[in-house]
């Protein structure tokens, strides 16, 4: 590796070799040349699966999928040992469908790679016998690129029987989906695995002790997987660094911006960097003649926020405490020529539609928010909406239903309710003047 | 490639009856096919979804007797195979025309301003949300964001993104579905 290339692993690990790529993704040849398998190397050389299932716990590798459960802890759930079952899985989620959300697809069709590296280095850890990619069906490209990757991995000996000499096997399929936004969430994903309608299971058992085919299962987020083999290389203490201060939080996100701002895209930044940074500096600000009305920081299931609230670090802590979610990280602009209840009228309209259809608070609340939303969108709104839509949002509630699904829709519409209540109020059809 | 082959025969099927249940047979490659992809699994059900593309790849749709004939290869019953058919947006239990316009409605989109490109292209087409065009050339169907925001709004044409449409690119982009 080049000097230059050697810093930039340093600092942007996850996306330093996107240089190297020119528009093209790197072959095997090229990912080689540029440190790529040498965290498997090094893992099935040096350390114990134990030994690096404790290496991504002192690191503390959040989910980057949403949730931010650390990585290291959901692993170390997996049954080990000889009285383990043998049939144990790894499954990434790669369904990115959570709006506003693309950076799941730029690892995978440009770097493949990284991310079978990542599977069998996360799949030597639990010690999987089978690992899955659940890759959403529209990414049509990045199924072709990591089947291409994979034969190639498989060819060089680093998946398939025996890894390396080691006597450990791992077979890794991509499964590809066929829509459904609900494929997501974790237990919906492994049923669609199987076969199945995606409608979630009840937890617990945890996919961690009864999940795919019933067996211990591991379900980690492409971005999450793809920083492994960098902590296998460069050690915990480097991974915490990596956040430069900004947050109590390890590593480096990718971030992203949507909406009406100069340069949509995205961006690995240490994790903790400032949403006005990401909007002012990476995106270029607003569009002309527009202003920031409201953001939602990471998808359509996170709490929106106001032009005050960006200067807060874009962590999992510091968004929490302002009321909504990090979520996937990557931030959509709402401008101020936007209606804002026409905003969530979409919102809810897309969440409605999603639905499984499992569990009744969703499968009827959700479309019963979208009938009073589009009444306040054209002005038909009848006095008390707003306490029924305040009072689904408690129906619809953590707690209340089967997923997080409904909860996640009723996010954007409770923080809009609170930010936005006049926008709403406007909405109501005035009495006529009683004569 | 693409999800619908434009020389399929089967575009005759649009608008006419659906074809007896007792007719379908699933060709032998197809059963090949759906056979390797059970390969990969522990349970043969997990390649169900799989085989249902497999089938809709060659019809453009999945007849209704293929459902009972993918049940049989898969060794469950056809309400199994129907309940996941009729479940997942991509798997289509009627036919649909020969290119499927799937336009990417959600937040993203509609920030960038979907809505008045979905709007030309139903009036260009002269079809809504769910509907085909009479000569069995285009549907139009509504999908979960397509994970391209930064280009957005954005739709996909078979196995084509496209992105930062526009109104006025909008008889352009058709004509290359012909």
């Amino acid at each position: 590796m080049s000097t230059s290339a050697a810093n930039l692993a340093e600092t942007r690990p996850l996306t330093y070799r996107l240089d190297a790529a020119d528009q093209s993704p790197l072959d095997i040849k090229g990912y080689e040349a540029l440190d790529g398998y040498a965290a498997l190397r090094k893992a099935m050389k040096d350390m114990s699966p134990a030994d690096v299932s404790q290496l991504v716990k002192d690191a503390n590798l959040r989910g980057r999928g949403g949730a931010g459960f650390p990585a290291g802890i959901k692993w170390s759930l997996i049954p080990m040992g000889d009285d383990a079952p043998k049939q144990k899985y790894l499954v990434c989620n790669a369904d990115e469908m959570e709006p506003g959300t693309f950076k799941d697809r730029l690892l995978m069709e440009q770097l493949p790679h990284q991310l079978v590296e990542a599977m069998i280095v996360a799949g030597y850890a639990i010690q999987a016998s089978k690992a899955y990619i659940f890759l959403r069906g529209e990414y049509v490209l990045a199924a072709e690129r990591l089947n291409r990757a994979i034969a190639e991995a498989k060819a060089a000996g680093y998946l398939g029987e025996n890894i390396l000499g080691s006597g450990w096997s791992l077979e890794l399929t991509v499964h590809t989906g066929a829509g459904r936004y609900i494929c997501g969430e974790e237990t919906a994903l492994i049923n669609s695995l199987e076969g199945r309608r995606a409608n979630p299971r009840a937890k617990p058992p945890f996919p961690q002790i009864a999940g795919l085919w019933g067996k211990p299962t591991v379900v980690n987020n492409v971005e999450t997987l793809c920083n492994v083999p960098h902590i296998v290389l460069r050690g915990a203490e480097w991974f915490k660094g990596l956040s430069q201060g900004k947050s109590g939080d390890a590593g480096t996100k990718i971030y992203g911006m949507s909406g009406r701002v100069r340069k949509p895209g995205l961006w690995e930044l240490p994790i903790g960097t400032t949403a006005r940074e990401i909007l002012e500096e990476h995106a270029g600000g607003m569009q002309d003649g527009l202003e920031l009305m409201a953001w939602l920081p990471g998808g359509a299931s996170t709490d929106f926020l106001m032009p005050e609230h960006l200067d807060l670090p874009m962590d999992y802590d510091s968004i929490g405490k302002a009321g909504s979610r990090m979520g996937t990280g990557l931030i959509m602009a709402v401008d101020n020529k936007q209606s804002i209840v026409s905003v969530v009228r979409n919102l809810e309209e897309f969440f409605a539609r999603e639905s499984c259809g499992w569990c009744t608070p969703c499968r009827d609340g959700l479309p019963w928010s979208v009938k009073l939303l589009r009444a306040l969108e054209k002005g038909e709104g009848q006095p008390g909406d707003l306490e029924t839509l305040d009072q689904l949002t408690r129906f619809l509630g953590p707690g209340k239903t089967f997923c997080a699904h409904a909860p996640g829709a009723m996010e954007p519409l409770q923080s809009a309710l609170k930010y936005f209540r006049g926008e709403f109020e406007k909405g109501i059809r005035q009495p006529q003047a009683a004569n | 490639m693409s999800t619908v082959n434009p020389q399929s025969s089967d575009n005759a099927l649009i608008g006419s009856d659906r074809p007896e249940a007792e007719r379908f047979i699933l060709a032998p490659e197809d059963r090949e096919a759906i056979e390797h992809e059970m390969s990969h699994y522990d349970d043969p059900r997990a390649a169900s979804i799989e085989a249902l593309k497999i089938v809709q790849k060659r019809h453009g749709w999945v007849p209704d007797g293929a459902i009972a004939e993918i049940g049989k290869v898969l060794g469950i019953s056809a309400v199994d195979v129907e309940g996941v058919a009729t479940f997942y947006n991509l798997i289509y239990r009627q036919p649909v025309g020969r290119h499927v316009i799937k336009i990417c409605d959600s937040v993203g989109c509609y920030l960038t301003g979907y809505e008045t490109v979905c709007e030309a292209i139903s009036r260009k087409l002269g079809i809504g949300l769910g509907e085909t065009t009479p000569d069995g050339r285009f549907t139009l169907l509504p999908i979960c964001c397509l994970g391209a925001c930064d280009k957005g709004p954005v739709l996909m044409i078979d196995d084509d993104t496209h992105g930062n449409l526009t109104v006025e690119g909008i008889d352009q982009l058709l004509e290359q579905y012909a």
